[in-house]
């Protein structure tokens, strides 16, 4: 039923994003924007230390200051009990779980210790410093390696010992992977207000699973689900990280309702870096073993993970995915996998965008590049000799991923691989241009399979006023990615309007209590079937009640630019308009509206390829990466302009991880990046100007009515291999190089040992 | 006027000078954990993190009588108050064409554009475009305090990690360069743009008929000052203007630095940058 008003701005067009207008003209509304009269602020009072018992609190002197209302701590708080587990396994220790406030112990520095409520910011600031907290310190464990995992993932099939045995080539590495975070620009911020009069607690600034973390504040504060609301809110940037449920969410809640107060809350960047999730840090003990003509018999990977202090929502669930997406898209006849996740006395880990891929892929493609320069096959060869043909997929891996069966649906891995190579051929020749100038310069890439459109279920519901316009309350949430715009085109399309007749509303709980939010490269591929559902089953209310109206079968009308027609009678018509319109006289069940879930139990598989072309300055260490490419398929482009973007923004996050940013530890366990002066995010200076996208829609997806693959993810998935991979080139080291991030100082090691 | 303002840092009492003397008066008054703000570009992010606690902050705005460029023989005389930026895009007198050029390594634009010569060698980081250049050329930096005026050689003014010659009570109100350089470079490395170098190096060559004559070297970051690197002057003097000869004299001068160890750069890599950046500076000095 495409008609022409949906070409346009339907499925497929690239139409201006809906939520730019209020982005881009400073009208967004963010965490600390909002204002509700007589609000009290929050100040954290944070553990300086790594590890240590907390002995006593006396915050006598803080609640002596004039201006603070009250100081909570970890014996306010005791019957709320930990942060529970969003997507649990069912092997993770209750131990390790984070509590709201601590009672007897910190485990990291910057864990929250105790709340100061005053009446402005920073009175609460000035009264945090009074709060004495007595700590005897503890030994602080840094090295996950040294210490006793807390859990233990294990996967494989085949017969790894034998192909081993029998292998013609064996590689082995030993790759690090540093400890990074998804730093969102907009710190967090959390505004409550308890309505004494409805006994409604309303919420505004959490924007990522809002009705998960519902659900959890109705547990912990004895309220029934439906008086939480959380409000739809712009955000600077989620990633993964902000919008989980934090120990934070439980308190400023917890004190709006105990105080009868709206209480607000705004992080500062220091409390940010050392608050929200980290992530990445892993060290890869990763085997490959080769036939003589560099094909796989089997791939191991022996996996520490260091989780930081606590499990927080995200559980095990970045070591699952690590080991589980570790074979990618090859084809591997035996496969054994074991990750360590150890607690340490640092920052806990959550997920950043593409969790466990990130570092996997560049473990397998970093290794696989060493592999092919051993046996003495070119990188692409050996690729091409090993990845899934078309006529292998759907391919099933012999294990679950997220309790998911991991079935690869759809794909032409070698005609991907192909395609990137043909579209960056002349970029090798521009290295060997530059090496014959006396520069030292790299090409190379990383292949790499990503995971989207986790469900098992999303909704939305579609209305469609007498005004003509739609409205669509969907369950993902806004986090900037554009998700708006894609979901308009969706129902526009599917009501012949044109998508600005489309408002979508995204993670207000009230509007759609049913929501799973937005995470995982999901939402357009769960979110957007389930208004496609909802948008056809109004279409066809719509076309019943014309039916009525014009006297006519259902089945005879074709709906055309808004308007349903008997073909070949102008004047047998109605508009969508007047059809709600009379909807809303219907005696029974008025209004032309529609709710439909979509349900999946599978996740769907896009792949792709990153290739970068850097140059090295071994003099000082470091890498400009003058060209990149992301080749990646995705099914279905809703909306190619936003594809783009999330690869092109994905990519500047990549970059940020192989090249710059780490945060380190000293020997105490006191974080040495705390600011943006030691915290290298890549700026607009220093990502390149020169990224290019291929994006191709060759291999849509079986499982949902789009055919759509998520595109959130695989901006970052392969950056890490490629630039990895090209320095490695440029620099001419036989060996692999260690670890990501690639720093100048490691840089010029490696080219000193390789002149 | 006073004001108690609620804000970031921890609480303290903000001071509008009206001039000079008003500003030293201030000083004197308010007593030792006063700080005068000029730019406030390393001042106000030290307070919000509460690294810096200033119990008064005398601000130097209106101080429009430090802000100035004068030639003064053959040498340049540079108010305190003036502006990175201003240095920047200044037409110097002949030979000092370094100071604009050293000016564009600050910062950002924002940053170049509040920040001042005078807040810049008050705060004295190692690193400062300013310190390695006033090492390099034997600036005198000038003091106003509560016994009168004063002048400190540069060589004379930084005494380590962010600490100076300055006393209590006393503003830096000009720095003066005494002789123009014109074969001088200052170059750096930093992993982004815009950061403090993690390496500064400075060359000031004097030269004669394809040799170097003599050289001033100074370096940051290589200490917990800025400081003239003596090994480099000594091997470069008399040396070819080639790149070999340079990279020669580099490299034999580093070899006894012990420069700072921290999460960006060990010593060794600092002393292998230094190397690097004192072949390029003296490429673009002798060229
Ligand atoms: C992101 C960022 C990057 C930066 N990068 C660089 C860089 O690459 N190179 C660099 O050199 N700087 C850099 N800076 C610092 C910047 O140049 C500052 O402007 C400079 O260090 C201090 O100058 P100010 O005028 O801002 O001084 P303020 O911040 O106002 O003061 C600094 C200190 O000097 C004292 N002071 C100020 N003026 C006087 C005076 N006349 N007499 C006595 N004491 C005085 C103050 O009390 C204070 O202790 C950077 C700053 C930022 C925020």
């Amino acid at each position: 039923m495409t008609v022409l008003a949906g070409r346009q701005t339907g499925v497929g067009a690239r139409v201006g994003r809906h939520e730019d207008t209020r982005l881009l003209t400073g009208r967004g509304r963010f965490a600390d924007d909002v204002r509700r009269a007589g609000a009290l602020h929050v100040r954290m009072v944070r553990a300086p230390v790594a590890h240590a018992r907390i002995e006593a609190i006396d915050a006598r002197e803080a609640l002596g200051t004039p201006g603070v209302h009250t100081v909570l701590t970890g014996a306010d708080c005791a019957e709320l009990g930990p942060i529970p587990i969003r997507l649990p396994r069912g092997d993770e220790p209750a131990s390790a779980l984070q509590p709201v406030l601590p009672a007897d112990s910190v485990r990291y520095v910057g864990q929250p210790v105790a709340a100061v409520v005053a009446e402005d910011a920073y009175t609460a600031e000035d009264a945090a410093e009074l709060v004495r907290v007595e700590y005897a310190e503890l030994p602080a464990v840094l090295d996950a390696r040294e210490c006793a995992p807390v859990g233990t993932i294990e996967i494989g099939y085949g017969g790894v010992d034998a192909a081993f045995a029998g292998a013609a080539h064996v590689v082995r590495a030993r790759l690090e992977v540093g400890r990074h975070a998804a730093v969102p620009l907009e710190p967090r911020g959390l505004t409550a207000e308890y309505e004494a009069g409805t006994g409604k607690l309303e919420i505004w600034g959490a924007t990522k699973v809002p009705v998960f973390n519902r659900g959890v504040l109705a547990r912990m504060l004895g309220l029934p689900e439906e008086r939480i609301h959380l409000h739809a809110m712009d955000t600077g940037g989620g990633f993964g990280a902000r919008g989980e449920f934090y120990p934070e969410d439980a308190i400023v809640a917890l004190l709006a309702t105990r105080l009868r107060a709206p209480v607000t809350w705004t992080e500062d960047r220091a409390e940010n870096l050392v608050a929200l999730n980290h992530s990445r840090q892993q060290e890869h003990r990763i085997a490959a073993a080769f036939d003589a003509e560099g094909v796989l018999l089997a791939l191991t990977d022996e996996v520490c993970h260091d989780n930081g202090a606590y499990l927080r929502t995200h559980g095990f669930m970045v070591p699952e995915l690590t080991v589980t997406m570790l074979p990618g898209p090859y084809r591997i006849p035996a496969f054994h996998a074991r990750i360590a996740v150890a607690l340490t006395n640092k920052t806990p880990c959550g997920t950043y965008r593409g969790p466990g891929r990130y570092e996997g892929t560049f473990a397998r493609e970093h290794l696989f590049d060493v592999a092919a320069d051993r046996i003495g096959i070119d990188r692409a060869e050996l690729r091409r000799r090993n990845l899934l043909r078309a006529g292998e997929i759907p391919h099933r891996r012999p294990y679950s991923a997220l309790n998911t069966e991991m079935v690869l649906d759809a794909g032409d891995y070698p005609g991907l691989l192909e395609n990137a190579l043909a579209h960056t051929e002349p970029w090798q020749a521009e290295r060997d241009r530059l090496r014959a100038e006396g520069r030292v310069s790299g090409y190379g890439f990383a292949y790499f399979l990503e995971k989207s459109g986790l469900g098992p279920h999303e909704t939305a519901d579609v209305l469609l006023h007498p005004s003509g316009r739609v409205t669509v309350h969907s369950g993902a949430t806004s986090l900037g990615q554009g998700v708006e715009t894609v979901l308009a085109q969706i129902a526009a399309e599917r009501l012949s309007l044109p998508d600005t007749a489309v408002t979508v509303i995204n993670g207000d709980t009230d509007l759609q209590p049913f929501g799973l939010g937005s995470w995982a490269s999901r939402s357009t591929v769960v979110a957007g079937s389930a208004v496609r559902l909802a948008a056809d089953a109004v279409a066809a209310k719509a076309r019943g009640i014309a039916a009525t109206l014009l006297g006519c079968a259902p089945e005879e009308l074709l709906l055309e630019a808004g308007t349903l027609a008997v073909p070949g009678f102008p004047e047998r018509s109605v508009t969508l308009a007047d059809v709600a319109a009379e909807a809303g006289r219907d005696a029974i069940e008025p209004g032309l509206a529609a709710r439909r879930r979509f349900t999946v139990d599978h996740m769907t598989y896009p792949y792709g390829m990153h290739v970068a072309l850097v140059e090295v300055d071994t003099g000082t260490g470091a890498v400009r990466v003058l060209r990149y490419l992301v080749a990646y398929e995705v099914g279905r482009a809703i909306n190619p302009d936003l594809v783009e973007g999330q690869l092109l923004g994905g990519v500047a996050q990549g970059i940020g991880g192989a090249l710059y940013e780490q945060f380190h530890y000293d020997e105490a366990g006191q974080p040495q990046a705390t600011t943006f002066m030691d915290y290298l995010l890549p700026t607009a200076e220093e990502v390149p100007d020169r990224v290019q996208t291929l994006i191709t829609e060759d291999a849509p997806s079986p499982d949902n009515p789009l055919g759509a693959k998520g595109a959130g993810e695989g901006g970052i998935t392969a950056a890490g291999g490629a630039i990895a991979n090209a320095v490695r080139d440029a620099l001419g080291v036989p060996e692999d190089l260690g670890g990501l991030p690639l720093t100048p100082a490691r840089i010029v090691e490696l080219a000193d040992a390789h002149r | 006027m006073v004001y108690h303002i609620l804000v970031k840092p921890a609480s303290y009492e903000y001071h509008r000078a009206h001039d000079l003397e008003h500003a030293l008066e201030l000083l004197g008054e308010l007593g030792e954990d006063a700080k005068p703000l000029a730019g406030g570009q390393s001042l106000v992010p030290m307070m919000n993190f509460r690294l810096a606690r200033p119990s008064a902050l005398i601000d130097l705005a209106r101080l429009d009588e430090l802000r100035y460029l004068r030639p003064v023989g053959d040498g340049l005389r540079i108010g305190a108050l003036t502006t990175h930026r201003t240095v920047e895009t200044a037409t110097l007198p002949g030979g000092f064409g370094v100071l604009s050029r050293a000016a564009r390594w600050i910062g950002h634009y924002p940053i170049r554009s509040r920040g001042t010569i005078g807040g810049s060698l008050a705060h004295g980081d190692a690193t400062a475009e300013w310190c390695v250049l006033a090492v390099l050329l034997d600036a005198r930096i000038v003091l106003r305090g509560p016994r009168g005026q004063r002048t400190v050689p540069a060589a004379e003014f930084f005494h380590g990690f962010l600490s100076t010659a300055a006393e209590p009570g006393e503003l830096i109100t000009e720095v003066v360069f005494p002789s123009p350089a014109p074969r001088a470079a200052l170059t750096e490395f930093a992993q982004r743009q815009g950061d403090f170098g993690l390496v500064v190096v400075a060359v000031a060559l004097e030269t004669e008929g394809g040799h170097c004559r003599a050289a001033r070297v100074a370096a940051g970051g290589v200490g917990s000052a800025a400081q003239r690197l003596p090994a480099v002057e000594q091997a470069l003097a008399g040396a070819e203007l080639t790149e070999r000869a340079f990279a020669e004299a580099a490299r034999a001068g580093v070899a006894e630095l012990e420069p700072p160890e921290d999460i960006h750069a060990s010593a060794g890599y600092r002393r292998t940058l230094t190397a690097t950046l004192l072949r390029r500076a003296c490429l673009e000095a002798g060229a």
